[in-house]
């Protein structure tokens, strides 16, 4: 027993220093394992505080840029209203705001709701944006957030007032993702490498994909709308030990100036993850 | 200004400068990433306690990964200078008298050489744990020496700036002060 006290008192530092590595140690791993950012809502207000501070003095440097993209984004929807395309004068048209249900008999699946976005890196090979709203404004964990240029990342955490969000830039991200000319389905992941490229894999070698081609959301994922841009195809190679193409996409989505972005809630995630992940009972 | 007031100030600084200017850099390369935060276990005082010395880095890298998102990415490098320090001066400095003359380690303190291979091997061991953790997690081998070269020097670099900009010109401690 006195061997051990003094084994203790002589090895004290070592002792020290190896419970605090293994502290963190096990921090990491578990933070790793669950793809999510650890710490404690309490914290994440905290840090939200000062990065909304430091946000609000960020944002006039990149008003310009800003306007141009919301600009830009008026533009696109509004081609894309009703009034544009013309019908034949037998058509009635029935508007009914805000319901969930409209005259046709669709529910209302996706409900688009606007953050600021308050935190953000780009450097690092973990890479989180932060937002300011959160559960009581209606965020969840599991959410698609897209930008005003394209798709943005996934919801993780998300506290009372604050969020944050795996970036589209971080090594564990996956988005299930298609080619827009022929609907070919693959998945949008990144290499740690250059903040302005994604890849695209599982992309089989029959599709015809080109240099420029549009890569767009799929319809098999449970929190993205289908259709939703990601970015181009920049450079294409052929693994020769697989029957995929490797593509690497140049995202619609410049990270470096994000400034507002939207979540997007879909109104039956919690059924349909809960029903893909129950395992299935015929043999 | 005392020890601590300056050393508190310091922690705050560093950790501000490294998440609001050094991580918004945008970045040159994958294998170049600015660190400077640990310069503030670098300059802690020589006469600190050995276990607070550890705890108090540990902290500081926590509190550098509640902004990153990464719970103990920053922390374990941090803790490990901590504990290798002390040795390390030890080997370095004639013991009495510098560390009864000046407070902490700088080129005026230690002499130039001693020094630079303090904060040399220091930067290097941080760098070559920091990334050794990232790369268990994901990556290549060809990324880690990369990684590990490549950040070491931007970090030499920046030391040296820093030791430029700020030479914290303390004054040898006397009986009368």
């Amino acid at each position: 027993m006195k061997n051990i006290f003094f084994f203790i008192r002589r090895y004290f530092g070592f002792l020290s220093f190896l419970l605090l590595q293994i502290a963190a140690i096990i921090l990491l791993s578990n933070a790793s394992k669950t793809h999510e950012a650890f710490f404690s809502a309490a914290l994440n207000e905290a840090t939200g505080d000062l990065n909304h501070r430091y946000s609000n003095l960020h944002s006039y440097f990149s008003l310009k840029e800003t306007n141009r993209q919301l600009a830009e984004e008026n533009a696109r929807l509004r081609n894309m209203l009703a009034a544009n395309f013309q019908a034949p004068d037998s058509s009635r048209k029935a508007v009914t705001d805000t319901t969930l249900r409209d005259t046709l008999g669709h529910y209302r699946k996706y409900t688009y709701l606007p953050a600021r976005v308050i935190g953000n890196t780009v450097t690092l090979q973990t890479n989180f944006i932060t937002l300011e709203r959160g559960t009581l404004q209606g965020v969840k964990k599991g959410m698609a957030v897209i930008g005003p240029e394209g798709i943005v990342g996934v919801v993780v955490e998300a506290s009372n007032n604050i969020s944050r969000v795996m970036s589209l830039l971080h090594r564990n991200s996956k988005v299930s993702a298609m080619l827009k000319k022929d609907n070919y389905a693959g998945s949008i992941e990144w290499d740690g490498v250059n903040p302005y490229y994604l890849q695209l894999k599982n992309v089989s070698k029959s599709a015809k994909v080109n240099k420029g081609d549009t890569v767009l959301t799929s319809n098999y994922s449970a929190n993205f709308p289908s259709h939703l841009m990601i970015g181009t195809v920049a450079a294409i190679s052929a693994d020769p030990s697989s029957n995929f193409y490797l593509i690497k996409v140049k995202t619609a989505t410049n990270f470096f100036n994000l400034q507002y972005v939207n979540v997007i809630a879909n109104a039956r995630y919690a059924e349909q993850t809960a029903l893909e992940n129950t395992p299935s009972k015929n043999p | 200004m005392s020890s601590l007031v300056r050393n508190i100030i310091r922690y705050v600084l560093f950790i501000l400068l490294q998440v609001f200017i050094l991580n918004e850099v945008p970045p040159l390369h994958q294998f170049i990433v600015p660190y400077i935060y640990f310069l503030f276990i670098i300059w802690l005082p020589f006469n600190i306690n050995r276990l607070f010395l550890m705890v108090l880095a540990f902290v500081f890298g926590l509190t550098l990964d509640a902004f990153t998102g990464t719970p103990g990415l920053h922390a374990a490098p941090c803790v490990l200078i901590a504990f290798i320090r002390p040795v390390l001066l030890g080997l370095l400095i004639p013991q009495e008298t510098t560390e009864q003359s000046y407070a902490e380690p700088s080129v005026k303190s230690m002499g130039l050489a001693p020094y630079s291979l303090y904060v040399v091997i220091l930067t290097f061991v941080h760098h070559f744990y920091l990334v050794l953790i990232e790369w268990l997690q994901f990556g290549n081998f060809i990324y880690f020496l990369g990684k590990v070269a490549g950040t070491t020097a931007v970090s030499l670099l920046l030391i040296a700036l820093a030791e430029m900009l700020f030479p914290r010109k303390r004054r040898y401690k006397t009986n009368a002060a």
